[in-house]
Order: structure tokens, then sequence, then C-alpha cells
């Protein structure tokens, strides 16, 4: 992060893989994350993408937007396409018909892709110890469905299938902690970033791609039609995830934390939350019990991340 | 020089696969399969096949796998059963629409409940139009010859289809029979390098997997069906070439003493042989029976299979699965469609047998093929029977 934002506009590279014309929606964050994300894989990168948004926009039959080789089969198996890929690259190199280099085989899938229905798939891969990376798009919901819930959907929000109403305050659940699932298979490199934190995206992107074994980065992406906010405001409400201490930026190297991104004080959760359509119902009394989940996790997150400094 | 060996059917498949120089095999074990993977892991650990072994946790994402290893370049093999199979379903339709020609071993198992790990072909009409092209044999010769022939076959640029080789759980898949095994050289002659015309390489990225809207999917499903359809000149030719090098010979429709036979009865799978001891019986007894074995399930032979039944005025045919609340089984469903349209008709007589493992005798053979000419000659209150069944 340090190194990217002094030389910016020299180190990133104007090239986009991930090339405009697509069909995402206005103020996508997802949408950056991947066009972001493509800039820090550059060229010898092969795309695994699972069934969602990003696919769905980017990849309608005659067109594409993808400059780099892509392949998406089906929703839930992004995980073992890659692992087929880069067992696939090893052995075509090793008899040596393929030449030798260093390709980075990514997989790409949204949160419910990703935590939900695709999870037994990530397992495998992450426990086989294929090298590759794998990009998790989290907009907190199934989005290219039309918002239902996913395990990732944070508690109290409205979706289509976790609806608020007079006898529902919305999704009753606390967002499954994927980073830590993935941490959990001791692979060597796990990361949670924000396209609102490009520079920082940017590095985990490349960190995660030239690990070698399995990465796993999670990446929040802001989704202006699922979380019912205004169209501008996708970079500030990524930000405000970072500074409510809602989305923590860090890095589990080899099992070990580090916070990347520690703001001196959290701003309040309603910060974030009263700016999202998504969360408008819940009362007083709800919102306190999320700060306090909140503060809670923050706390333990920097609490590992100090231990692990000294 | 060829070598004659008694061997397990089962390992016969992993050692063809490796006389194909497979690249990349993924895959997860599940009975009456095991013993082709266990057998394909072992020749890789023990460095007799260069190949990477995925040790994948399901089904899924071991078709999974073999879709991205096979996009890739690699020349790819995997096998399953049963359950296996039907976890695999919509994996095993993007492997045929996305034209990657992966090579599956399936030892044909029933489907639960209740739970059986034994023999039918529930499992091979589940995945009956996933646009794979499917085979079946009847022994171990047959189950390594065909092997080799479904990677020349699926890898053929004009083809670039996956191909399914059926063989019975355990009746055949767990029998120890000799075969012959084709020298190297020669089965480097008759499989080409594996050339996959558009991999994922950045030397040259491609989109795979584009999704289809409603404009342009039909015209990808039709692409699809005349090449399947179109697949049937590659196969044949493959064979024939294959009789050339080999001197084994194989053909779309099988037929066994049909000669001036009126009642035919038909099979698919290892069971024909047995049905084969039945028809010499009956002929002996001076019945004029024959017997016609379906090889080539998809695509389906219309041609070759009107040729073989057209002096017949009875064809009984045994299928071993059920096609619940439908019409008959599913094999003598497409046999009296296929047969609809001729000016000279044969009764189609359908019986279901062998499920779940049950064993058919050649007595029992027999015995359908004599209830079969009844039903022809009377009719029956029933659009198929059970044979055998109680209750
Ligand atoms: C087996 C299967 N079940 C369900 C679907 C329908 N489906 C397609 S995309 C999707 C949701 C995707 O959500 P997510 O992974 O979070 O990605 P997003 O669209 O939000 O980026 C669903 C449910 C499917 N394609 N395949
Ligand atoms: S629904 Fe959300 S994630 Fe999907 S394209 Fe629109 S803004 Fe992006
Ligand atoms: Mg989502």
């Amino acid at each position: 992060m340090e190194k990217y934002a002094v030389y910016v506009p020299k180190l990133v590279t104007k090239k986009e893989n991930f090339a405009p014309g697509h069909r995402a929606c206005i103020g996508c964050g997802e949408a950056l994350a991947v066009r972001l994300a493509c800039k820090a894989l550059g060229q010898n990168v092969i795309v695994a993408n699972a069934t969602g948004c990003m696919e769905i926009v980017s990849s309608q039959l005659p067109f594409t937007s993808w400059r780099v080789p892509w392949i998406h089969t089906l929703f839930e198996n992004t995980a073992a396409v890659a692992s087929g890929v880069e067992s696939a690259l090893k052995m075509l190199m090793k008899k040596g018909r393929i030449a030798q280099q260093d390709i980075a085989v990514v997989a790409m899938a949204g949160d419910g892709g990703t935590s939900d229905i695709g999870l037994q798939a990530l397992s495998g891969a992450m426990e086989r110890g294929h090298n590759f990376l794998y990009l998790c798009f989290d907009n907190e919901a199934y989005m290219n469905t039309g918002i239902q819930r996913s395990s990732a959907t944070p508690f109290g929000a409205s979706t289509t299938t976790s609806p608020a109403g007079k006898m529902s305050m919305g999704q009753f659940t606390w967002k499954k902690n994927m980073p830590a699932i993935a941490a959990a298979h001791n692979i060597p490199y796990v990361a949670t970033a924000c396209p609102s934190y490009p520079f920082d995206l940017l590095a985990k992107v490349e960190k995660g791609a030239k690990t070698p074994g399995p990465a796993y980065v999670h990446i929040l992406s802001v989704c202006p039609t699922g979380w019912r906010c205004a169209t501008d405001l996708s970079i500030k409400i990524g930000r405000l995830a970072v500074e409510t201490g809602i989305f923590p930026l860090y890095e589990i190297e080899n099992g070990r934390y580090k916070l990347s991104l520690d703001p001196p004080k959290l701003r309040p959760v309603t910060d974030y939350m009263k700016l999202q359509g998504r969360f408008r119902h819940l009362s007083e009394d709800l919102i306190a019990k999320i700060q306090k989940r909140v503060s809670a996790e923050y706390a333990e997150i920097k609490e590992k991340a100090v231990a692990d400094k000294e | 020089m060829a070598k004659r060996v008694g061997i397990e059917v089962s390992l016969a498949i992993a050692e063809a696969a490796k006389l194909a120089n497979t690249d990349v095999v993924a895959a997860y074990p599940i009975t009456p399969q095991t013993h082709i993977v266990e057998h394909l892991a072992k020749l890789v650990a023990d460095g007799e096949l260069d190949a990477a072994y995925i040790p994948v946790e399901s089904e899924h994402s071991a078709m999974s796998a073999c879709l991205g290893a096979s996009a890739t370049g690699a020349r790819t093999f995997t096998a399953t059963a049963g359950q296996g199979l039907e976890l695999m379903h919509e994996v095993l339709y993007v492997a045929s629409s996305m034209q990657l020609p992966i090579v599956m071993a399936v030892a044909n198992r029933a489907l639960s409940s209740p739970l059986s790990v034994w023999g039918d072909h529930s499992d091979v009409m589940a995945v009956r139009d996933t646009g794979w092209i499917q085979i079946f044999v009847e022994n171990g010769q047959e189950a390594v010859d065909n092997v080799l022939c479904a990677f020349r076959i699926g890898e053929d640029p004009k083809v670039l289809l996956p191909v399914m080789v059926h063989l019975d759980g355990f009746y055949l898949s767990h029998v120890i029979e000799p075969v012959l095994f084709p020298e190297q050289s020669l089965v480097d002659k008759f499989i080409p390098p594996y050339k996959y015309p558009m991999p994922l390489h950045p030397d040259k990225p491609v989109t795979m997997g584009a999704f289809g809207p409603p404009i342009i999917y039909t015209e990808t499903k039709k692409a699809q069906e005349v090449n399947l359809r179109a697949s049937k000149e590659v196969i044949l030719q493959c064979w024939a070439e294959f009789g050339k090098t080999f001197k084994r010979h194989y053909s779309p429709i099988e037929s066994y003493r049909t000669e001036g036979a009126k009642v035919l009865l038909l099979t698919m799978g290892s069971f024909s042989e047995t049905a084969m001891t039945a028809i010499d019986r009956m002929r002996e007894k001076g019945k004029e029976v024959g017997l016609v074995r379906i090889r080539l399930w998809r695509p389906f032979p219309f041609e070759e299979f009107r040729q073989a039944v057209s002096n017949a005025e009875t064809i009984v045919v045994v299928d071993r699965a059920l096609s619940f609340g439908g019409p008959v089984g599913p094999v003598c469903s497409e046999v009296r469609s296929a047969l609809y349209d001729e000016k000279q008709k044969p009764k189609v007589v359908s019986f279901v047998a062998g499920l779940g493992g049950r064993d058919i005798t050649p007595a029992g053979f027999e015995e359908i093929v004599n209830r079969g000419i009844e039903i022809s000659q009377k009719g029956s209150e029933n659009e198929f029977e059970i044979f055998g069944v109680r209750g």
C-alpha cells in the first residue's frame, strides 16, 4: 500500500483487461473491483469465473469484456475448474507441450458462489494446495438473481428472501466469516480489500497472485442496486465500511494477522448504515446490537494483529 | 509386441488411460468404479503414468476440474458410477456444449433409494441427453479398445466432444479377463497428440462459456446437435481404422445369429454375453431367434439399427432401467420411435430386468423371449413387464 500511494500514476497500468462496455449497473463496486484486480493481474493470467453478476455483465454472446483468457462454466464449481486449469498448466509445461512461464490461475466468484454453493469446491481446492488465487467479490447477496440473501448478507439487511416486515427484522443471521474459513485451511495468504482503497486492493491481488500455493482475497463490493443506495456513493460507502470497522482491511500471511489500515477511532456504524435502504427499517436497539458486535469483532482482529506483530 | 494378460477389467481401463498418455485425471471414488481410479492413482504414484491426479472432494468437482484441464489443452480422463454420475449431471452438459473431449468410464450402477451399489442402467438413462458420445462395452477387451477409441474420436477436430464408455458395474468392472494390450508405439500412432484448437492461454486470450441470450441460444444448440450426429462418421472411421491396426472390429449395432430370425432379442451392455448363450440354446431347439446389441447409444445409429432389424417380426427389448410413469423401458422407447415410420413395422415388446444387480440367467433370457413372443401374438394389458419381479 505504502509503495502505491506515492507512485500510483506511474505504477498502475492504464491497460484495461476488463474492457469497458460491459453491462454492469451504474456505480457498481463489483465491476470496479474486477477492473482493478485485472490491472493488478496483468496479461499472464487465466481467469475462471463463476456465474453471477460479473459473468453476466461481461460475457453476453457474441461480446466479451475479457482481454485475458477467461472461462465460465457454472455457479458453484469455479475453484474446481481453476484447479483443473492449474494442474493442466503444470503438466503441459512439465511435458514441454507449452513454454515454461508464470501464468497466474485466478478464480473469481461472488459471495454466494463462494460462501454458500461454492464453499465445498473452494475448500477442496485450498486443501489440495493448488497454486491459484481466489477472489471473492462480496456484495452481500445474490445480486444477479435479484438481491436474495446469502450467508454473507449482514445482520439486519433486508433482501428479497430476508425481507423486513411486521414479523421480520430482515436477515437474522450474522455474516459468515469467509476470510477466517479460508485461513483455517492454513493457506499462505488471505486478505480483505475494497475498491474504495484501490492501491491496497492492487497490492493484495498482486501479492495473492504471486504467492505460491492457494491465496484468497475477499473484496467488499458495494452494490447500489442491491444495497438501495445512491449510485454516486459506492466509493464513499466502501470507505465507511472500513472506517466503521464493519469491514476491516487486513492480511493473514502464513496465519499471522496484520491490519492494513487501523483508523485511530472507529466511526459509528450508523454513518455507514443510514446511507443504505437495506438497513432503513432497523430499530435503535438492533443498531446498538450491531454496533456492539462490530466493535467486539474489530477488537478481536486488532488483538490478533497486535499479538502476531510481537 | 502386444501382450495378453489376465487382469481385472477396472485395472485394464486404467491401463488403457495410461496407454493413451492421459495428462490429467480428476476423480472421486464410488463403488463400483473405485478400482479404476485407485489404479490410476497408483500408476501416477509409481511414475508409470506422467499425469496430474487431482483427488477432488466430489464428482461435481471431478467433472469441473476436467473441464478446466481439458480447456487448457490437457488430455483428460475420469471415471464414475451411479450417484457420482448424477452429482456431475449439470457439469456433463457443459463438457459437451463447450466441446471439451473428456473421456469418462462409467461403471453403471443403480440409483438410490434404496441404496444399491450394484449394476443397472438407471444412471446412464438419466444422462442420456447430455450431449456426450456414449459407447457400451461388453467385456474387458472391448473396454480397453474403446477407451483408446474414445480419445481418438472425441479429440478429432471434426468432433471435439466428450465420450462416455459404459461398462456394467461389478458384472464387468470387477471380473478378471484375458486382455490383449496393444503396443505403445501403435497406440501412439493411433491416437495423435492432443491439440485443442483454442486452449486457455495468455498468448491468445479466448472467452469460453459466454452466456447465450434467446437470439443465439437456439443456434448454439442446433450446432451442437448437428455436430453430435455428424460424429457418427468419425466413430465409424475410427473403428474401421482400429480394426485395420489391431484386428478387432466394432460397429454401432452388433448382430448375433440373426440370419433368418423372425424374433430378435435386443440388449445393451455386458448382459449381452449371457443373452448370446440363451440364443445359442434356443437355436439348438430350432427356434429362429437372434440377438441385436446396441454398442453406440449416442449418437443413436438409426440407419444401422433399422438395417439390422429389417427382417424381424418381433423385437423383444430388455431394458435395465425404468422410466417411471412413462411409456416402456427407455431403450425400448427409442427403438419403437426409430421404427415408427417404417413400412413394415415389427412388434416391439418391452421388458425391464436386471435392476440393482439382479442377475439374468440364460434361462431367464429364454423365458423373456418366449413371453415376448406370446405378448406379440396375444397382446398384453401392460405397457411393459418387469421380469422376475415378486408381488
Ligand atoms: C446451481 C445453480 N443454482 C442457482 C443458480 C442461480 N444463480 C445464478 S447467479 C446466482 C447468485 C449469484 O450471487 P453471488 O455469487 O453473490 O454473485 P453476484 O451476482 O452477487 O455478484 C444464483 C442464485 C445457478 N446459476 N446455478
Ligand atoms: S446488481 Fe449490483 S453487483 Fe450486480 S451489476 Fe448491478 S450494481 Fe453491480
Ligand atoms: Mg453477491
